[in-house]
């Protein structure tokens, strides 16, 4: 039987073992990627493997971003902007909807409430189709409304934003009243800051999916200069495939953004993960 | 609460609920309906034909060839993917139970596959996949290993989807389990050391009925997932090579988007549904076996 200090010494060990060993896996994919974006069309395939290369070169991200065919700026641009609008539609009306549910409630709110859950569970699978139908018949295909306007339906928004308004107090909104406050504006100036931490953690959450989607801007936004980044990378992946560092480079810009929110939130992003136990 | 007037009051609840509510009639409740209407047609969006067919495409879908191979397709990723990503998430998340200096670090770096969008990892992994350069059969190579061009293989084109997944899922799985370690009282493990139980003995008789709950929950949601996983598969093989790694989403999207054939897209999620409800009820009725909601 070994002493009990050294059994304690070994078993740190192995577990530090572990937690890098782990950590390594995790990262070495990025490390690779990283690296390989910074070679050039001879020094991509060596063995082994140089994670540093001797000349550094920035040909990946210069052939990124003059592409033939679709524009690498152009697409970050169209990321941005529809990321921003479909969170802010998300986040908007999923409150107003979790505020007419707890405060305005009326007969039959809690079957329509049923409903909202209710939708939840069907797949995106069987809604996909017709969707895509329903936005032909509107003329909406291949525009920006058309791929935002879906997200009005946030179902596990309106659930998330419903928990959060659900705790606070109503003594706040009847002095308000009384002071001839109209409902709006009670809406817009009590309650919206004051679930402020989770209107925070739904916001990120809502951004990083919508900048991350890939199948509906595939399927709905078709001509070249309207399409999203995640969608470009998307197309490279079968165009560029024996030059990998400008795939790598494409795959860094296209990371770094919603790398950057994280880590600028991380605490946010986390706590919405518990409050969520879903995606 | 205090408000005006009744009519106000019905006004402003019709306001405030109407940009959530006409989102979910419209692209949610109304979609189901014309999804099931859709799936009885010969429905060619091209042509713009619309013919009442009957159940003829669930029959045709059903009786074909290609039906069992992604069904079998899938149920291999399934079957590849469930036993890792349970014990690797149970790993990670027992390991990040552990008191340690730099803890949130490691907590950023094991959750940062989580936020990088599958286009993103997909073609990160397609370039680590690769033959003979690829990252993963470089460090193969010192072990004696030599690793196979994993995604242009028919038999290993799978397994390889199934390490990126792999990847990509764990950091998200292993903060579920983390919760569920930490609201485990302590007490139980102080009585279990007075008692003199080893560590696997504590593991066993207690951990791991403490967090069944969580465990269960983690192998239903990821059934549901892998019976839907696509995206991965769209990008680093679109099915291939010769529809090894063709699955139900990706049937439904070439159905859907490159043939036009609706009502055939449509009647295949309707299966694909049935099929995820099917293997949910099975799971929720076995649970009553291995699951523990005593604590």
């Amino acid at each position: 039987m070994m002493p009990r200090r050294a059994r304690k010494i070994l078993r740190r060990a192995a577990f530090c073992l572990l937690l890098c060993l782990m950590a390594l896996v995790t990262i070495l994919p990025f490390l690779w990627m990283i690296s390989s974006s910074v070679k050039s069309s001879e020094t991509i395939r060596t063995i082994p493997i140089r994670w540093v290369p001797e000349n550094p070169s920035l040909e990946g991200y210069q052939r990124v971003f003059n592409m033939q065919g679709f524009s690498f700026g152009r697409a970050t641009f169209n990321s941005l902007l529809l990321s921003i609008l479909s969170t802010l539609v998300q986040v908007v009306s999923a409150c107003m909807a979790a505020f007419a549910f707890v405060k305005i409630p009326f007969k039959g709110s809690g079957k329509v409430f049923g409903v909202y859950l209710a939708t939840m569970m069907i797949p995106g699978t069987v809604t996909m189709v017709p969707n895509y139908v329903i936005l032909r018949v509107l003329g909406l295909l291949d525009s920006f409304t058309g791929l935002i306007l879906p997200s009005l339906a946030n179902t596990f928004g309106v659930f998330l934003m419903r928990q959060a308004i659900l705790t606070f107090n109503d003594s706040y909104l009847e002095s308000a009243f009384l002071d001839g406050a109209s409902l709006y504006r009670v809406f817009f100036v009590i309650v919206m800051p004051m679930v402020m931490p989770t209107l925070a953690t739904m916001v990120l959450l809502a951004f990083m999916g919508s900048w991350n989607s890939y199948l509906w801007p595939l399927i709905v936004l078709t001509s070249t200069d309207k399409q999203t980044l995640q969608v470009v990378l998307g197309n490279m992946n079968s165009l560029y495939k024996n030059n990998e560092h400008v795939l790598m480079a494409g795959a860094v810009l296209t990371i770094l953004p919603v790398l950057a929110v994280y880590l600028l939130s991380q605490r946010k992003v986390d706590s919405g993960i518990a409050l969520g136990g879903l995606k | 609460m205090y408000l005006p007037k009744s009519a106000d009051r019905r006004r402003a609840m019709a306001v405030f609920l109407a940009p959530s509510f006409i989102g979910l009639i419209l692209f949610c409740l109304l979609p189901i309906v014309t999804s099931l209407v859709y799936s009885l047609m010969d429905y060619d969006l091209l042509a713009g034909s619309m013919k009442f067919i009957g159940f003829r495409n669930y029959s045709r879908i059903l009786t074909g060839k290609e039906f069992l191979q992604v069904l079998g397709h899938t149920l291999t990723y399934l079957g590849l993917y469930l036993p890792f990503i349970l014990v690797l998430s149970l790993a990670q998340g027992m390991v990040l139970n552990q008191t340690f200096r730099g803890r949130g670090v490691f907590r950023a770096i094991f959750y940062t596959p989580v936020i990088t969008s599958w286009v993103a990892a997909a073609v990160v992994w397609t370039w680590v996949l690769s033959g003979k350069y690829g990252l993963l059969n470089q460090m193969l190579a010192p072990l004696g290993i030599t690793g196979p061009a994993w995604l242009s293989s028919k038999f290993w084109a799978m397994p390889g989807v199934v390490i990126a997944a792999l990847w990509k899922d764990t950091g998200y799985y292993s903060l579920m389990v983390l919760a569920a370690l930490k609201s485990i009282d302590p007490s139980y493990y102080e009585a279990a050391s007075i008692d003199g139980a080893s560590d696997g003995r504590k593991f066993l008789s207690i951990t791991l009925p403490l967090i069944s709950p969580t465990l269960f929950l983690l192998l239903v949601i990821n059934v549901i997932y892998g019976f839907q996983v696509f995206e991965s598969v769209l990008i680093m093989t679109d099915g291939g090579p010769g529809g090894a790694t063709s699955v139900f989403l990706e049937r439904i999207f070439k159905y859907a988007f490159k043939q036009y054939k609706m009502g055939m897209a449509s009647a295949y999620s309707w299966i694909l549904f049935v099929i995820i409800f099917a293997f949910t009820l099975i799971q929720f009725w076995m649970q009553k076996k291995w699951v523990n909601y005593d604590a």
